[in-house]
C-alpha cells in the first residue's frame, strides 16, 4: 500500500473549512488545507455580521466544542448586540458586527500557527476514488495528493456563475476561479447534485453617506463575548454604530419599472434561492402592499487602508439581481444615499450543491468512505451554519480514521445537531438556513447553557484543553452551589424580612420559604436575593441558576418530551435492514426509508411520508426478525 | 414507548366492576392529576389505592387503583389500572378524563403490542394480535385520510390557522428581531387571540357534547310501571318498517341491548332486556335501578296507562323524569280514559300499541325534541366523537395554561410553548401535523431578508 501524504484533506478555505482544518489539525492528524486563493480563507462574502437568532447559538457551541468562529469572531467584533432580550432566555442570542478585515487575517493568523497544518493554493478538480473509498485528490494541473480522508468544503465555487441582469459570468465570489469539473465528478460518483442559488446587496461608500436621514443603531452597553474564554476584544463606547433607513415609493417604482431586466424575473436563474432572503425585487413584488421595506447600512471595516472593505457600507436587505445601470437609480432614490458611490454591485450567484440526504448524520458520505462535505455543498446558508458542521466534519474524519465512534449531537442537545439532523432526514428545498423555530427544545438550546451542553463533549474528542475544562468545572461546581445555597436557605415571616419584601415589591409571606421558591415569584430576581445571603458568584453563573430556577417548570416540560424522542433514538435500525422485506409498509414510506436509511427509529419517525402505522410496522418487524438484539 | 395509552380493558357493562387501564411512561403521573386519594407517584409498585376520580372538581366516581411500576409489568412499562363502578357513564367519563390530561386512545391490541415489542412476550403469545395490528395500521393509514372531510375539519382548520397566525408571527419576531415594521406581538395581543378562541372552541364542546346522542346515538330508555304497555311499545317501535334490532352487549363504548333506526335516527335502547322481563314477570323495576337507568339516559319515555287512574309510583317516575329530555306516552287510548294528569305536562303522545296509532307522532317528537331536522338540513358542525371532544378539552385547556403564563408574567418564548401544544392538540383530531408549518406560513407571509 502506498503512502498517504495526509491523513485529511480540506478543499475549500471557507469558515467549514477552516473549522475542519483546525479540528483535524488539532488531534493531531496530519492535515492539509487546499484554496483557490489563500486570501480568501475565512472571507465574509456576504454580511459583515456573525451571530443572530440561532446562529449566535451555534457560534457559542462551537466554542464548547472546541472550534474557533467564537474566538475569531470577539477578535473581529466592531459592535455586539444581544438580541430578544424581552423575549425570554431561551430565544436570546448574541450577533456581532465583524470586521471584514481582520476577520480573515486572524483566522489566517490561526491556522498559520497550527503545527500539523499545511496550507496550499490550488485549484481541486477532481477526486481519487478506489473501491468506493477515497484516497486523495486532483489538482487542476493533474497533481495527485493522496490521503485517508477527505473533506469537501467547497462553498458557491461548484460550477458557480455571477448572474447581473442578464448576464451571466463563470466565476466565483469577487471574481475568484470557480470549480469546473468537480461537482460533475460528483454526479459520476452517484451524487444527486442541485442547483442553488444566493445574493449579496450592493456596497457604497461611506463617506457619501447623508447619515442626518438616517437612524442610529447602536450596540449595547454591556460587554460580551462569544466565546466562553470571555476575552472581549473591543471597548463598549468605542463600537460603530449600523444606520437604519427605508426603501420609499420611487425605489419600488423603479423595480417594477425595470423588473424584467433581473436576473430572477427576466428568466436567467436556474438555481432556487433561499425563501428567507429574497431579493428586494422579491420583497417588493410579493409584499406589493407594503409601502416601504427596512435596510439596515451596516459597516464592513474599520480598517481604512483595507483596499475591498475598509471604506464600504453593506445595504442589508437590499440583494439585487438587476444590472448596474439599475442598482444605481436604485440606491439614489434612497434618502440620505442620494449622491452615493456603489464601490461594488449586487449579484446573485449559482452554484452546485450535493443532496444532504446522501450523508449519515456524521456527514461522511454514505456513497464514498471516509468523503465528507461541509456548508454550502450540502445546501445551507450562512457562515455559522458553515463552520458547525465544518467543526463536525473535522472531528469525525478524525474519529472514523482512529476508529472512533462518530460525535452525533442530538436535537435537544444542540442547534449543530438540530441542523445536522434536519440535513441528513429531511434534506433540502432551498438554501437551508437555522431558525429557532426548527428546535424544538429550543428552551434546552440556550445561548447561556452552550458551555454546559457541550464542554464535556469537546473533552472527550480531545479539542478542549485542560485550563478551558477546569474553568467549566468551576462554573458548575458554582451553580451547584448556588442552587443548593437557595435550597437550604430559609426566609420567614419575620418583621425585618416583610419590611424587606415590601421594599421589594413582593407579596408577603404566612410561612417560611426556600429562596428556592422565592425566586419563582415573577417579580423576583436572582439579584434581589443579595438582601438575604451573600451573592459571591459571577454573573453567568448568577444569570444561570436564575433561569433554572424560573424555568423549572418548562424545562421540566422540555426535557421529558426530549426523552421520548430520546427513547425512540435509541432503538437502533440495522444498517443491513432490507426494507423490501417488510411487509405493509406504505409505497412512499418504503421508499423514503430505502433513500434515508435512517439510524434509529427515532430517525425513521421524522421522515416527511413515513406515517406512525409505518414506523409501528417497522418496530414489529425489527423486533420479529432480530428478536431479542 | 413514548406516549401513553389508555382503554376500557372489560367488556363495557358486563360485570359489576370496568377497568380502564393506562401503560407508558407518565401513566401514574397522569391518574395522580386527577386522583384524590394517596399520592400515586408516591406510592409502592404493585400497589391497590383507594380514592376518587375527579374530573376538574366534579367527583366522577369511587375507585380502586393499581399501580404497577416498571418493568414488571405487562407492557413491561408504568401500568395503572382504575378500577370502577361499570356503569357505562362513570367508565367513558374516567375513559375522557384520562384522554383530557394526556393519555392517548390505544389502538386495537397496543398493549400487546407493547408487550411484545418491550421482549415481555413472544412471537407465539403475540401471533394473532400482531396480525391485527399489522391490519389495522393499514385501516388506520387510510382512515387517517379520509376521515373528517368537510365542515368540522374546516372549522378546526379555523382554530389552528388563527393559532398558526399567532405561532408565525412570534417566530418571525424571534427569528427576525429588528424587523421594526413587523408587529410586535405583545402579551395583549395573545390575550386577545386567545380570549375569542377559547370561547369558540368551548362553544364548540358543548353543542358537541348535546348533539353527541345524535350522532352516536340517543340513549333511550323506557319506563312505566308493569303491563301499561313498555314492552308494546318498544315492539311497536320493532315493528316499523325499517327498524333494525340488533342484541349487542358491551361491544362498543356503550351499553346497548337493542338499536332501533327510526329513519336514520339511531335509538340506543337502555334496559330492554328489564322490559322484556317485566312483561312476563310481573314485577316492577325497583326504583333505585330506574334512578341510575334516568342518569344515563339521552331520552326517557315515561309510559302511563290511559285506562288507569294515576298511581303514586307515576307521580313518582314523573318527578324523578321531569328535568330529562322527556316524553309521556299516554298509552291504551283505545280504552275509557280514566286517567287524569295532575299538572300541565309537555311532550305527551297519546298512543295505543294494540291498534298502532300514535307511533309516527312520537316518531316525529323524537326529532323535534333532538333538532334532528335542523341538523340534517343544516349540516351543523360538530366534534363527532368522545375522542374528539376530549381532545378539543385538552386543547382548550392549554390555551388555559398560556393564559396563566401570561398572568404570571412568563417571556413569550415559553408562553409560546403552550400555544404551540394546543396547536398540535387539534392538528391531532384532524388527524394533521406537519412540522414546518409554522416555519412555511412565517415565510409566506412575513416579508423578511438580507
Amino acid at each position: 500500500m502506498i503512502r498517504m501524504e495526509y491523513d485529511i484533506i480540506v478543499v475549500g478555505g471557507g469558515h467549514a473549512g477552516c473549522e475542519a482544518a483546525l479540528s483535524s489539525a488539532r488531534l493531531g492528524d496530519k492535515t492539509l488545507l487546499v484554496t483557490g486563493n489563500i486570501k480568501n480563507i475565512a472571507d465574509m462574502p456576504c454580511n459583515p455580521s456573525v451571530g443572530g437568532p440561532a446562529k449566535g447559538i451555534v457560534v457559542r457551541e462551537i466554542d464548547a466544542l472546541g472550534g474557533e468562529m467564537g474566538k475569531n469572531a470577539d477578535k473581529a467584533c466592531i459592535q455586539m448586540k444581544m438580541l430578544n432580550t424581552k423575549k425570554g432566555p431561551a430565544v436570546q442570542a448574541l450577533r456581532a458586527q465583524a470586521d471584514k478585515h481582520i476577520y480573515p487575517l486572524e483566522m489566517l493568523k490561526t491556522l498559520n500557527s497550527e503545527e500539523n497544518l499545511t496550507i496550499k493554493e490550488a485549484m481541486v478538480e477532481d477526486l481519487i476514488v478506489e473501491d468506493n473509498k477515497i484516497k486523495g485528490i486532483i489538482l487542476d494541473n493533474n497533481e495527485k495528493i493522496t490521503s485517508k480522508a477527505v473533506i469537501l468544503t467547497t462553498g458557491t465555487y461548484l460550477k458557480a456563475d455571477i448572474l447581473n441582469g442578464k448576464d451571466r459570468t463563470p466565476s466565483g465570489p469577487h471574481g475568484e476561479k470557480r470549480s469546473n469539473h468537480l461537482s460533475d465528478k460528483l454526479k459520476e460518483l452517484g451524487f444527486t447534485i442541485l442547483r442553488l442559488k444566493t445574493g449579496t446587496p450592493p456596497r457604497v461608500d461611506k463617506n457619501i453617506i447623508d447619515y442626518d436621514k438616517t437612524s442610529l443603531e447602536p450596540g449595547d452597553n454591556v460587554l460580551r463575548t462569544f466565546s466562553f474564554d470571555n476575552k472581549a476584544y473591543y471597548k463598549v463606547e468605542e463600537q460603530v454604530p449600523c444606520h437604519l433607513i427605508y426603501t420609499n415609493e420611487e425605489t419600488h417604482k423603479i423595480i417594477n419599472k425595470h423588473l424584467q431586466e433581473s436576473s430572477m424575473y427576466g428568466g436567467y436563474v436556474e438555481g432556487i434561492g433561499p425563501r428567507y432572503c429574497p431579493s428586494i425585487e422579491d420583497k417588493v413584488v410579493r409584499f406589493s402592499d407594503k409601502e416601504r421595506h427596512q435596510l439596515f447600512l451596516e459597516p464592513e471595516s474599520n480598517i481604512e487602508e483595507d483596499k475591498d472593505y475598509g471604506n464600504t457600507i453593506y445595504i442589508q436587505g437590499f440583494s439585487t439581481s438587476m444590472p448596474y445601470y439599475v442598482q444605481d437609480k436604485l440606491v439614489h432614490s434612497l434618502k440620505g444615499l442620494e449622491n452615493a458611490k456603489i464601490l461594488k454591485y449586487a449579484y446573485a450567484i449559482e452554484y452546485d450543491a450535493i443532496d444532504s440526504k446522501q450523508l449519515k448524520p456524521s456527514l461522511e458520505t454514505k456513497l464514498v468512505e471516509n468523503l465528507f462535505t461541509a456548508g454550502q455543498i450540502n445546501g445551507t446558508s450562512g457562515y455559522e451554519e458553515a463552520a458547525g458542521q465544518g467543526l463536525i466534519a473535522g472531528i469525525n474524519a478524525h474519529q472514523k480514521l482512529h476508529n472512533k465512534e462518530p460525535l452525533i449531537l442530538k436535537r435537544n442537545e444542540a442547534y449543530i445537531g438540530v441542523l445536522i439532523d434536519d440535513l441528513v432526514t429531511k434534506g433540502i428545498k432551498d438554501p437551508y438556513r437555522l431558525l429557532t423555530s426548527r428546535a424544538e427544545y429550543r428552551l434546552l438550546l440556550r445561548n447561556d447553557n452552550a458551555d454546559i451542553r457541550l464542554t464535556e463533549y469537546g473533552k472527550e474528542v480531545g479539542l478542549i484543553t485542560d485550563k478551558r475544562y477546569k474553568l467549566f468545572k468551576d462554573k458548575i461546581n458554582s451553580i451547584n452551589e448556588l442552587t443548593d445555597l437557595l435550597k437550604e436557605t430559609r426566609i420567614t415571616p419575620k418583621k425585618d424580612t416583610i419590611k424587606l419584601l415590601e421594599k421589594l415589591n413582593t407579596s408577603s409571606l404566612n410561612e417560611g420559604i426556600s429562596l428556592y421558591e422565592f425566586l419563582k415569584r415573577p417579580e423576583i430576581t436572582i439579584n434581589d436575593l443579595s438582601n438575604f445571603i451573600e451573592l459571591n458568584y459571577s454573573d453567568d453563573v448568577k444569570e444561570e441558576v436564575e433561569i433554572i430556577v424560573k424555568y423549572e417548570g418548562y424545562i421540566k416540560k422540555a426535557n421529558k418530551e426530549a426523552e421520548k424522542m430520546l427513547s425512540l433514538e435509541s432503538k437502533g435500525i440495522p444498517e443491513d435492514i432490507d426494507y423490501n422485506d417488510v411487509d405493509n409498509l406504505a409505497s412512499e414510506a418504503r421508499e423514503k426509508l430505502i433513500e434515508i436509511r435512517p439510524l434509529s427509529i427515532g430517525q425513521a419517525s421524522r421522515i416527511s411520508g413515513v406515517n406512525p402505522a409505518d414506523i409501528s410496522i417497522l418496530m414489529v418487524y425489527l423486533r420479529r426478525k432480530y428478536n431479542d438484539r | 414507548m413514548e406516549d401513553t395509552i389508555v382503554a376500557i380493558s372489560t367488556a363495557l357493562g358486563v360485570g359489576a366492576i370496568s377497568i380502564v387501564r393506562l401503560s407508558g411512561k407518565d401513566a401514574i403521573e397522569i391518574v395522580n392529576n386527577c386522583f384524590e386519594g394517596k399520592d400515586l407517584t408516591k406510592v409502592n409498585s404493585h400497589t391497590i389505592n383507594y380514592g376518587y376520580i375527579k374530573n376538574d372538581e366534579e367527583i366522577i366516581d369511587e375507585v380502586l387503583v393499581s399501580v404497577m411500576k416498571e418493568p414488571r409489568t405487562y407492557t413491561k412499562e408504568n401500568i395503572v389500572e382504575i378500577n370502577c363502578h361499570g356503569g357505562i357513564i362513570a367508565t367513558n367519563k374516567i375513559l375522557e378524563t384520562m384522554l383530557e390530561n394526556g393519555a392517548r386512545l390505544a389502538e386495537p391490541g397496543e398493549f400487546t403490542k407493547r408487550a411484545f415489542l418491550n421482549g415481555r412476550i413472544d412471537l407465539v403469545e403475540s401471533e394473532s394480535v400482531m396480525d391485527l395490528i399489522e391490519s389495522k395500521s393499514d385501516e388506520a393509514r387510510s382512515l387517517a385520510i379520509s376521515s373528517l372531510k368537510g365542515n368540522i375539519s374546516n372549522l378546526i382548520e379555523e382554530f389552528r390557522d388563527n393559532l398558526k397566525q399567532l405561532l408565525s408571527q412570534i417566530e418571525v419576531n424571534i427569528d427576525y428581531p429588528e424587523y421594526y415594521d413587523i408587529e410586535v406581538v405583545t402579551k395583549q395581543n395573545i390575550r386577545d387571540n386567545l380570549d375569542g378562541m377559547k370561547n369558540n372552541l368551548n362553544r364548540l364542546i358543548k353543542e358537541s357534547k348535546n348533539t353527541l346522542p345524535v350522532k352516536e346515538g340517543i340513549k333511550t330508555v323506557i319506563l312505566g310501571r308493569p303491563n301499561v304497555g313498555k314492552s308494546s311499545l318498544l315492539n311497536a317501535l320493532l315493528n316499523e318498517d325499517k327498524a333494525i334490532v340488533t342484541e349487542v352487549a358491551g361491544t362498543t363504548r356503550d351499553i346497548v341491548e337493542g338499536e332501533i333506526l327510526l329513519d336514520g335516527i339511531l335509538l340506543k335502547m337502555i334496559d330492554t332486556a328489564g322490559i322484556r322481563k317485566t312483561a312476563n314477570v310481573v314485577e316492577s323495576i325497583g326504583v333505585e335501578k330506574s334512578l341510575s337507568l334516568i342518569k344515563d339516559a339521552d331520552l326517557v319515555i315515561v309510559v302511563l296507562n290511559n285506562n288507569e287512574k294515576l298511581t303514586k309510583e307515576d307521580q313518582e317516575i314523573l318527578e324523578k323524569t321531569k328535568h330529562k329530555p322527556r316524553i309521556v306516552v299516554v298509552n291504551k287510548v283505545d280504552l275509557k280514559t280514566k286517567l287524569k294528569l295532575k299538572e300541565e305536562i309537555d311532550n305527551i303522545i297519546t298512543t295505543s300499541t294494540i291498534k298502532n296509532l300514535g307511533i309516527e307522532e312520537l316518531k316525529d317528537k323524537i326529532k323535534e325534541l333532538f333538532n334532528i331536522e335542523q341538523i340534517k338540513t343544516k349540516d351543523y358542525t360538530y366534534l363527532s366523537n368522545s375522542r374528539q371532544i376530549s381532545l378539543a378539552r385538552r386543547a382548550y385547556k392549554e390555551l388555559k395554561q398560556a393564559e396563566e403564563a401570561l398572568d404570571n408574567n412568563v417571556p413569550i418564548d415559553m408562553v409560546e410553548i403552550d400555544l404551540k401544544d394546543a396547536f398540535d392538540t387539534l392538528g391531532e383530531i384532524i388527524g394533521e401535523t406537519y412540522s414546518e408549518e409554522i416555519i412555511d406560513n412565517l415565510f409566506k407571509n412575513f416579508c423578511v431578508g438580507k
